[in-house]
């Protein structure tokens, strides 16, 4: 139990808001999005500011259900995967960030990382004309998505997207993106 | 034909699909994560409706929220319906958005530089 107190500290620290690490599936989500959705709405954020939250949570939670690499199952009397994830929701004085954080495929990690630098060199124009071509493009992946979720974020974070791949093993890594949105709604 | 009418849910939003009434809505949120699951019934309707439409069809859609899985749905109802407008049908499409939702009005902006079917933005 003594833990609790410098947990508490640390996520005040760091303006946390929420945090999650386990499991992700398509209910969870939908928790997590209401509970932040009830708390933008009872601390009366601007409302321009609440919605793009709201949005950039919506892709960043999605996108991690989506495309998160499970684990091969740790015990091998249990074949259960591991699908667990770190979601992450803060509020600083200037911006609210989003962090996710799961496993990916180290096979993966190139053309990940490659689309992610495109996207934050591209300027304001460019994202707008990428996620056009993206939209009317060839379509969707195996997984059902349109590989637009990246670009939507840029998108609406305004800033480059924070990200980080952190090696685990010879096949996983650990995938880490932040996308900030400012509190400070534009005229 | 037969309406469809799809109560919303916390991630779907409501649609009325009425030929008798001449109504087509599509409201509220759209984050589901399997967009394409929800909107494959929507589209055989509307591809349906499409074969003899009414003289004059006008399909409001007014999202709070979408997310991008969605996008990609949105765009193929507004193909379906700008077909309908080439094979001659009166069709307009009214996008309504919340007046101050500014990112809101740039997607209908971006729908109606793809499109080419008449497509009003509708601040409310």
């Amino acid at each position: 139990m003594s833990m609790t107190y410098s947990y508490y500290k640390n996520m005040q620290l760091n303006n946390i808001i929420f945090v999650y690490q386990g499991e992700v599936t398509a209910d969870l989500v939908s928790s997590i999005l209401q509970m932040v959705e009830n708390k933008l709405e009872g601390e009366g954020e601007d409302r321009k500011v609440k919605k793009r939250v709201f949005n950039v949570m919506v892709e960043c939670l999605q996108n991690v259900y989506h495309h998160l690499d499970a684990l091969p199952p740790t015990d091998p009397s249990n074949p259960v995967r591991d699908k667990t994830a770190l979601l992450m929701i803060g509020r600083e004085e200037k911006d609210y960030y989003i962090i996710t954080g799961n496993h990916i495929l180290n096979d993966r990690l190139p053309d990940l990382k490659m689309r992610l630098d495109r996207i934050n060199k591209a300027s304001k124009e460019e994202l707008k004309q990428l996620y056009q071509e993206v939209l009317t493009g060839t379509g969707f992946s195996e997984k059902g998505t349109a590989g637009l979720g990246m670009i939507d974020i840029a998108r609406k974070s305004g800033q480059r997207l924070g990200y980080d791949f952190h090696p685990v093993n010879e096949r996983y890594s650990f995938f880490s993106l932040e996308a900030r949105v400012s509190r400070i709604a534009e005229k | 034909m037969r309406n469809l009418v799809i109560e919303p849910t916390s991630k779907t939003p409501k649609v009325i699909l009425n030929a008798d009434l001449g109504i087509f809505e599509i409201t509220g949120r759209s984050i589901p994560e399997d967009a394409i699951g929800f909107y494959r019934k929507i589209l055989d309707w509307i591809e349906e409706y499409g074969k003899s439409p009414l003289p004059d069809t006008s399909f409001k859609f007014q999202l709070e929220y979408f997310n991008t899985s969605s996008s990609k749905c949105l765009l193929d109802i507004f193909r379906k319906l700008e077909r309908m407008h080439k094979n001659g049908h009166k069709v307009t499409i009214r996008w309504h958005y919340d007046a101050d939702d500014e990112d809101m009005a740039e997607t209908g902006q971006d729908y109606q530089a793809l499109l080419d079917v008449p497509f009003e933005l509708v601040p409310v």
